[in-house]
């Protein structure tokens, strides 16, 4: 436990040493803060519930920044540091192999979780000082995104840990995140939606597409997100989606997790059998 | 020698990586205090045998045991934090700085940071230099960076690959005093190189590596031995006194700057010597040349070819 924390530190420092964490976050917060006060615009003059505006475009944003920003950070990890020479120097250290990779895997989710925890914050406060109302169910709303994005990072990070550790060229880790993105951001509900249109709802039912939905991410986390809270499925025209929508947020935020779990045990597994 | 002495036991080491045999049917034992150099070309299956005696790599065949343990098992943590390593064409995390990295690493073993400071005067990084970001080091503070972290912890035994290239000749000293300082510390130390010349003087044992296997062991004298290389004989002398010399010993080969030299087995050098002496020439100078380590590498390699 303490190895896995030290590399976790180190790592975090590498990505403070390097920008990453700052050019996240910076990244994060200028899109947050053009959003919650151009993307309102739209709206007119309807002042109330600008927050809930800024959450659903904000979350639909996120769907496709914030996995590319996890992949990005997490291809390189694994096979970037074999290929330096720096995994075998640190593998001859007392630490396991499962330390080594969730340790890493922590210092860049604590990257991800910083960058969107003071960036979408950043966001919330300017709104709020900037004399919107923010009722509780807002503000909850807002932290629910905030939180179900950090989970989101983490588990395009798991699924970049898992690209660098399939893989023994650098190259192809980095093609292999690529496609993840492609697949699970783009590919997947466009197949969906085909699939629907093909169907005519006759053997797909709504049970099967819920299923389907959770079997991605990025689309549990737009369930979550657009359905969670009422006042944000309201704008985000998605009120009669949630009524279909059985999954409880809970149960949505379970699945993220899972999404996170996965891969780094499979990653975990991969990496313990590598011969470096 | 008791059995406590033993520090590795390798015995039926294989090492195949899909086709390719890395290492095959190697058989050695390392004892505490002593230096060890292993000599082979590139890809003669030093740097795998490394990998495998740190259990980065598990064996295909055979059995190694480091300071007692499987280095490849859940147990061998324990081991590691006894052993220190110098791989090949060292590398750290370039954001960092030396002392950082320095850190870093302790941390890893369990160590507290307070003597790293000495540590690294000790291999010669000065304390500004320590300040810097690695990535701005030059190889041959890499290497001494290196070297710092693999004395982390006064380690039992320790692994250094290839660890003067790169290196100038004042540096190069500084290494191997370090390197028997801690051999004489009762640390094992195992060198791999292929800069032969250097070894001379500073390895106890030699082990001879070939395409995976080990085609000779032993010190440079017992190799010296085996390998029957003959022994040159460089004699100064005036021209007219040639005649005399050949007749005395034999073949003579002309060298540049009125050297000539006599070639005869080792057993027959002090025989070869007393001739020459009583043929009365009037020698200028005599310099008796033993074969290097790079000759009887070369014959190894020759022989092991040749079965």
């Amino acid at each position: 436990m303490h190895s896995m924390l030290i590399i976790a530190g180190k790592e975090l420092r590498e990505s403070l040493r390097n920008r990453w964490v700052v050019a996240t976050t910076l990244l994060m917060a200028a899109l947050a803060l053009t959003l919650a006060f151009l993307g309102a615009a739209p709206t007119g003059t309807v002042g109330v519930g600008r927050l809930e505006v800024t959450i659903v475009s904000l979350s639909s944003l996120t769907i496709f920044l914030l996995p590319l920003i996890a992949l990005l950070l997490s291809f390189d990890a694994v096979v970037g540091e074999i290929d330096r020479g720096t995994m075998t120097l640190l593998l001859s250290y007392p630490v396991a192999r499962w330390q080594v990779l969730l340790g890493k895997f922590l210092g860049h989710a604590t990257v991800i979780a910083i960058a969107t925890t003071v960036g979408y914050g950043a966001a919330g406060l300017a709104l709020r000082l900037s004399g919107t109302e923010i009722d509780a169910e807002g503000w909850r709303a807002l932290g629910g995104m905030i939180g179900s994005s950090v989970l989101l990072g983490a588990a395009f990070t798991a699924l970049g840990y898992l690209a660098s550790t399939a893989v023994r060229d650098r190259g192809t880790a980095a093609g292999l995140a690529v496609a993840i993105w492609l697949l699970f951001v783009l590919l997947y509900d466009m197949g969906l939606l085909g699939l629907l249109v093909a169907d005519g709802g006759r053997t797909v039912t709504a049970e099967v597409v819920n299923w389907l939905l959770l079997a991605n991410p990025a689309d549990t986390y737009r369930l979550f997100n657009l359905t969670g809270f009422q006042n944000v499925s309201l704008y985000a025209g998605t009120a009669g989606l949630a009524a279909q929508v059985q999954v409880p947020p809970a149960a949505l935020l379970a699945v993220l997790a899972a999404w996170v779990a996965g891969p780094l045990a499979l990653a975990s597994f991969l990496f313990s059998r590598r011969q470096i | 020698m008791t059995a406590t002495d033993t520090t590795i036991d390798v015995a039926g080491l294989t090492k195949r990586y899909g086709r390719q045999i890395a290492v095959r049917d190697v058989d050695l034992t390392l004892r505490a205090g002593e230096c060890v150099a292993m000599v082979g070309h590139n890809g003669a299956g030093k740097s795998s045998l490394i990998k495998l005696m740190l259990g980065l790599t598990t064996p295909t065949e055979g059995s190694l045991r480091v300071l007692g343990a499987d280095p490849s098992s859940a147990a061998a943590a324990e081991v590691r934090r006894r052993v220190g390593f110098l791989p090949e064409n060292v590398a750290f995390h370039p954001a960092m700085t030396g002392r950082e990295c320095l850190d870093f690493y302790a941390r890893l073993k369990g160590l507290a940071r307070a003597g790293n400071d000495a540590l690294l005067e000790r291999v010669g990084l000065e304390p500004a230099a320590a300040k810097r970001r690695v990535g701005t080091y030059s190889k041959g503070m890499r290497q001494r960076l290196g070297l710092a972290q693999a004395l982390l912890g006064d380690p039992r035994v320790l692994f250094l690959d290839e660890p003067t290239t790169g290196l100038d000749p004042a540096l190069r000293q500084g290494f191997y005093d370090i390197v028997r300082e801690r051999r004489d510390g009762g640390a094992t130390v195992l060198l791999c190189s292929h800069a032969l010349t250097e070894l001379e003087g500073q390895a106890d044992r030699v082990v001879v590596m070939n395409r995976g296997r080990k085609v000779a062991e032993g010190s440079l004298s017992t190799l010296r031995t085996l390998a029957r290389l003959p022994v040159r004989i460089r004699l100064t002398v005036a021209e007219e006194a040639y005649g005399a010399l050949a007749a005395a010993a034999g073949g003579l080969t002309r060298l540049p700057g009125g050297v000539v030299e006599l070639v005869c087995a080792n057993d027959d050098k002090v025989d070869v010597v007393r001739r020459v002496t009583c043929t009365g020439v009037a020698l200028t100078d005599i310099d008796i040349v033993q074969p290097s380590l790079d000759d009887m590498y070369a014959h190894f390699l020759r022989q092991d070819a040749a079965e």
